[in-house]
């Protein structure tokens, strides 16, 4: 029997009856979410259950929604059934003033540089994580670029005209 | 379709069997010729510029082409690329250089000796260019002097030629007491070296 949206989304419900919410298939890609204290425990269904075997995990990233209070950050979870060729898009959210999320590193090995890239950019506190510190950017940089607040231009540039670049 | 081969059908005689640089200005008679030292010193250092190639990005490719046969920098007495710092006199900085990058060229310039030079080749090494963003220098000159400026994205090999001959000009009639000079040791302080 092949894995199907509708069988992984029944197990799912099962298991965390109230928990799990949003389910969604955008592109076919069953997507889900859950709050933000069970992500480990969600995690480790999916990974030990001997039906579904999500145990590689492809990526895992960061997403800003100002808009959305309390609400405001996304860390988004790519898993994937090798087996059955199946993936899943698992995500949790939580409040821009306390962003902490319990680190996926004792599980997949994976989540460790991709969790200081998500700090790196986003700021989420990922708690236990072994080194989180920036990745990619100076580590003399104080705030977290990718949050929508801040602007993409280099702030310190004094040369360029804006009229001309059409952002007057 | 295949292209036909071209060979060198207009005959293009030498001017001179070996091209030498003109000479400096100065008083000759039999056996002797005096000038000022600055410009035999100039003459010299102006025709033998070892660059050093920092090349990040598309314009070190680029640079590629220059040093190849067909536009062949040695032309110009710079064959010799080094890449240890301590023996180069132009350090040549082609692309993009990140926030990260930054203290690395910076270091790679206090390594070098004096006299040394800086040009910054493409838009990215010169302003940021197309990178107007927060992970990148907007420009080398943030964190060391630069003597000349090439613009392109990338530049062709010409423009990147026509960069190095104004760094010889540059070269040839620099003072020798420019580097002990106050205006120097300022330019300098002003990006906190020394």
């Amino acid at each position: 029997m092949t894995l199907t949206n509708k069988h992984i989304k029944q197990r799912l419900t099962d298991k965390f009856p109230e928990q799990v919410s949003c389910f969604d298939e955008p592109y076919g890609m069953l997507t889900f979410e859950a709050p933000k204290e069970l992500n480990l425990k969600v995690l480790n269904f999916l990974y030990d259950d001997e039906e579904l075997k999500f145990r590689f995990m492809t990526d895992l990233c960061g997403v800003h929604y100002p808009d959305s209070k309390g609400k405001e950050l996304a860390v988004v979870y790519h898993l994937h059934n090798l087996e059955d060729n199946i993936r899943i898009r698992f995500k949790v959210f939580t409040d821009i003033n306390q962003p902490d999320i319990y680190t996926a590193t004792g599980l997949f090995s994976a989540a460790n540089w991709m969790e200081r890239e998500t700090y790196d950019f986003y700021g989420v506190n990922f708690v236990g994580h072994p080194k989180l510190k920036r990745i990619l950017n100076v580590d003399e940089m104080d705030y977290f670029p990718m949050r929508k607040e801040f602007p993409l231009e280099d702030q310190t540039r004094i040369d360029k005209d804006d009229e001309m670049f059409g952002r007057g | 379709m295949s292209r036909p081969v071209s060979y060198n059908l207009i005959k293009k005689p030498l001017e001179t069997d070996i091209s030498l640089a003109d000479m400096p200005e100065g008083s000759m008679g039999e056996g002797f010729f005096a000038t000022k030292l600055n410009t035999v010193i100039g003459l010299a250092r102006k025709n033998s510029i070892w660059p050093l190639p920092f090349a990040t990005s598309c314009c070190g490719i680029e640079f590629m082409a220059t040093m190849g046969s067909h536009y062949d920098l040695a032309r110009f007495g710079s064959e010799r690329v080094g890449f240890s710092p301590r023996q180069c006199d132009l350090l040549m900085v082609m692309g993009t250089i990140a926030k990260k990058m930054g203290p690395v060229v910076k270091q790679v310039y206090l390594q070098m000796a004096e006299p040394r030079w800086v040009i910054a080749v493409g838009a990215c090494a010169s302003s940021g260019g197309i990178f107007d963003t927060y992970s990148v220098l907007q420009g080398i000159d943030q964190v060391v002097p630069v003597d000349v400026y090439v613009p392109g994205c990338p530049p062709r090999p010409e423009a990147i030629i026509d960069g190095v001959m104004r760094v010889q000009d540059l070269v040839g009639k620099e003072s020798l007491r420019r580097r002990n000079g106050d205006r120097y040791k300022l330019l300098l302080e002003s990006y906190g070296i020394q």
